[in-house]
């Protein structure tokens, strides 16, 4: 764009940056100052009324206690696992309801709705499924001679059981970017593989893989994103627990903030913050550099 | 024709899968909730012996002083304040942040696309919000949502905005009007289609949201409808029938909104995805 003193003028009247202020208000209230101020209050103890600066004793208290380091843990394995199942299961299902079937508008319908349900309800619907004597899932397993685990009363075992229904509840985002993904694909390149005499593998290994890597990317992206934060479902389903083998840093904030360790919470908050940007930001260039020209 | 029939027999197996992976979760909030306590208690999927739905739809509803009808309540104006302020706020900036380019406005959009990624700081934005005298109420919960889901709105009315010609601004400034009078009277009419979509998601987001009125919104008098389902958990312990009762009321309203509207959900969510 360029910048002559007359066009910049008009701009000024057309387009005046004044605009900004409503939404800025909210946003630089609510988001950036909180945001900005928490790097602080991270390094005080804090009662809301009153603080006392106590340098890096919160982060030194996270990286010592031995159920706040699970906590670190259990939210990279959450966003990991829930990221690589959705894009696998995604990658499928998109590719399947892309091909000519019947059911593909009520399949996909059947697989978006839980992402538009409460994330509370369908915790404690879960809860119920999986109970280790009454639960459907174990009686299902029953049915084949199979004796299903205590998924959420296990504590090797929870964490997974809560990934798996945040896959269940997500998958349908993945889905649709998929499907939007695999459809932008231009037709030539089918066509061109017919006339090698390429089958549906070769189309499925050599095009849609390679040609829908930006919604990979995207799916990638979302769901790690989403899940180093998810705090709603694991309150809903165990609460942190057994013991502290389902607790992630999200839920390790609420507790901290239930318990009146506000300086302890925001540096939850501050590590938080510190793991998306160093696992986002590197991984988004990362990504972007791989994608092929279309 | 081998292929074709391998073809059919695939799709039927997906289709089972999905009906029963999909579809038994909500059949089973649904018998649950027509069950006697004792009954829901097997939590299996045996057709109740007397529908006590209407039973129990009534008993939750009056449930600790009719705690259920104050919080559709609380949750009707969240949502709809939330989004009317969401609306007017994020299509404004989003105007100025597509049509100019500025080093202001790519701060501007860095800063606007970093609320897509980086976690909300919890206890600092109470912090805030008691020091403008908000916390525990309403209106500070409504603030929170519209800073929270800024981000989005903007991501979006910005691409739509994107594929409107400026030579339709121009000719709005030849006529004389410009800034607020081009943007209400020109603009802002043929934002309709996506202004439908973030209307229509951001209403099953907020009134959805339980984590954000779970801290800045405490209180009996202020709960919000998730609120509820969680505080039940605890009082219902042996009465699923009532708990999945409030599961099935609480589900309805984005069910429905799906229904008339799940082509623009869907179109919306995925623009929304691929933009950021």
């Amino acid at each position: 764009m360029s910048g002559g003193k007359k066009v910049t003028k008009v701009f000024k009247r057309v387009y005046p940056f004044y605009f900004l202020i409503p939404a800025g208000i909210f946003y630089i209230l609510l988001f950036l100052v909180p945001t900005a101020v928490s790097f602080f209050f991270s390094l005080t103890r804090w009662s809301l009324m009153d603080w006392s600066f106590i340098g890096l004793d919160n982060f030194v208290t996270f990286f010592k206690e031995p159920w706040l380091y699970t906590g670190l843990q259990n939210t990279m394995i959450f966003a990991i696992l829930t990221s690589g199942l959705k894009v696998v299961f995604g990658l499928l299902l998109g590719v399947f309801l892309c091909s000519r079937i019947k059911s593909g508008e009520f399949i996909k319908s059947l697989v978006f709705f839980p992402v538009l349900v409460s994330t509370i309800a369908v915790g404690i619907t879960f809860e119920n499924l999986m109970h280790p004597s009454n639960g459907i899932i174990n009686g299902f397993l029953a049915w084949f001679g199979l004796k299903g685990p205590n998924w959420l009363g296990d504590p090797d075992l929870a964490l997974v059981s809560v990934a798996l229904v945040d896959v269940w509840k997500g998958i349908g985002i993945a889905t649709v970017i998929f499907i939007a993904g695999i459809k932008s694909i231009p037709e030539e390149y089918s066509e061109a593989l017919q006339i090698d005499g390429g089958n549906a593998w070769h189309k499925f290994w050599n095009i849609i893989i390679p040609l829908s890597r930006p919604a990979m990317n995207t799916v990638i992206m979302l769901s790690l994103i989403g899940g180093l934060k998810t705090f709603d479902l694991i309150w809903a389903m165990t609460k942190g627990g057994p013991g502290f083998s389902t607790d992630t840093i999200a839920s390790i904030i609420f507790k901290q903030y239930q318990a009146g360790f506000y300086g302890l919470s925001t540096a939850g908050n501050v590590i938080l913050f510190l793991i998306v940007i160093l696992i986002v930001m590197p991984l988004m260039k990362l990504l972007t550099r791989n994608e092929v020209e279309m | 024709m081998r292929r074709n029939k391998w073809m059919i027999l695939l799709e039927a197996i997906v289709l089972i899968v999905c009906v029963v992976v999909f579809c038994i979760p909500f059949y089973f909030i649904l018998l649950t909730a027509m069950k006697t306590a004792p009954d829901a208690a097997l939590m299996n999927l045996q057709w109740p012996k007397q529908n006590m739905l209407w039973e129990n739809i009534k008993e939750v509803f009056g449930a600790r002083n009719y705690m259920l009808v104050r919080a559709f309540w609380n949750s009707t104006l969240l949502t709809v304040f939330s989004l009317l302020i969401l609306v007017v706020v994020s299509s404004m900036a989003a105007f100025v942040l597509q049509r100019r380019t500025h080093r202001f406005t790519s701060l501007a959009m860095l800063l606007v696309m970093a609320g897509l990624i980086i976690p909300p700081a919890v206890v600092p934005t109470i912090w805030v919000l008691e020091g403008i005298g908000l916390f525990k109420t309403l209106m500070g919960m409504i603030s929170v949502e519209v800073a929270i889901h800024f981000s989005f709105c903007v991501l979006l009315y910005k691409a739509f905005i994107g594929g409107i010609p400026r030579e339709i601004d121009e000719a709005a400034v030849m006529d004389g009007v410009g800034g607020l009078g081009l943007f209400y009277r020109v603009i802002f009419p043929l934002l309709k289609p996506v202004t439908a979509t973030i209307v229509v998601i951001e209403a099953v987001f907020i009134f959805n949201d339980f984590t954000h009125p779970l801290y800045f919104l405490p209180g009996a008098k202020n709960v919000t409808v998730q609120l509820t389902l969680y505080n039940f958990t605890s009082q219902y312990v042996s009465q699923w029938n009532l708990l999945f009762a409030n599961a099935l009321l609480i589900t309805l309203p984005p069910l429905i909104l799906f229904l008339f509207f799940s082509k623009k959900i869907v179109a919306g969510m995925t623009a929304g995805a691929v933009k950021g």
